[in-house]
């Protein structure tokens, strides 16, 4: 997007940014409407977090342009969402890891 | 001095260094919140009741704390803020001021309504007795939405900078004020984003 420079160019990104928006809230209302079907923890939380990565990625790729960026950037977030992973890895291990004590509410 | 690469592409990166220096910014940022979404994995996953005992009430889900329909008010305002952001930097791509004023101002409105919100939220949340120190849930709701807040108040001081004085540089370098408004505007978009998953995973499971 950033190599985008003719008026027309980016009047054609604002149609799809209103597009973006309509789908975003579209989304939202779905997340909601399923919370209100109170599923179980896992299925619920399986669709929470799927509609959020697909309302997550529609932000970062067009608001945020990341679909039409350079490698570096795309580098960069690679090796965040590397040492993300290692983080939510080591957390969940170490729970197992514990002598099976609860944790207070 | 002039600095280096603010408008031009740095020939080894192929972007500026401003929109280099934001996603490393941006890098560090995600880092933060997902330890703190870690956090609230782990004391989660140990609990044998979520969010439990509170006081004398026992509680089954998040959702008999917090109250959905404003959470989900806070979430349309802020998607609508990331548009009227990304219509600001449009509008200064399409060389039109006067649009690029309107939409900063109402990226800031939106920023400022959702702050009200959440303020009278937390309000509420205390006439009832629910302090961060009552239960973990309540502490991981208050870190988190705290400071997801606090990065809203960042973006409100940065955008309103943008709007007032920092709008001057429009007409002495019209090129790098756009691009102060991507920089900013990739800031702004990613504390959409941060709520976009907090929204679900605290107020609704």
């Amino acid at each position: 997007m950033s190599d985008a420079t003719s008026v027309e160019d980016i009047k054609k990104h604002v149609r799809v940014y209103i597009t973006v928006f309509t789908a975003l809230a579209a989304l939202t209302v779905v997340t909601v409407a399923v919370a209100y079907l109170n599923l179980t923890i896992v299925p619920a939380l399986i669709v929470a977090l799927f509609i959020a990565t697909i309302k997550g990625s529609l932000v970062a790729c067009y608001f945020m342009h990341l679909i039409s960026e350079k490698k570096i950037i795309y580098a960069v977030l690679i090796t965040t969402v590397a040492f993300l992973l290692a983080l939510f890895i080591l957390t969940i291990g170490s729970y197992h890891d514990q002598y099976g004590g609860k944790i207070v509410p | 001095m002039e600095i280096p690469y603010t408008v031009a592409a740095r020939p080894d990166t192929g972007v500026n260094n401003a929109k280099l220096g934001v996603w490393l910014f941006l890098a560090s940022e995600v880092m933060l919140f997902g330890g703190l979404f870690s956090a609230y994995v782990f004391l989660r996953v140990g609990a044998p009741e979520w969010p439990g005992m509170i006081g004398d009430h026992q509680f089954a889900r998040s959702s008999d704390i917090l109250n959905i329909p404003i959470g989900f008010f806070d979430t349309l305002v802020l998607i609508a803020s990331s548009v009227t952001m990304v219509m600001s930097w449009a509008s200064l791509k399409m060389n039109n001021f006067g649009k690029y004023k309107l939409y900063m101002s109402l990226t800031i409105l939106c920023a400022v309504i959702f702050l009200v919100v959440k303020s009278f939220e937390y309000g509420d949340k205390f006439s009832h007795g629910f302090y961060p120190a009552e239960s973990s849930f309540l502490a991981i709701y208050f870190t988190l939405t705290g400071l997801h807040g606090l990065h809203v108040i960042g973006g409100i001081i940065v955008n309103s900078y943008l709007l007032g004085p920092g709008s001057k540089m429009w007409k002495t370098d019209g090129e790098r004020f756009t691009n102060r408004i991507e920089i900013a505007g990739l800031y702004w978009h990613f504390v959409d984003l941060v709520w976009i998953f907090l929204f679900p995973t605290i107020y609704l499971l």
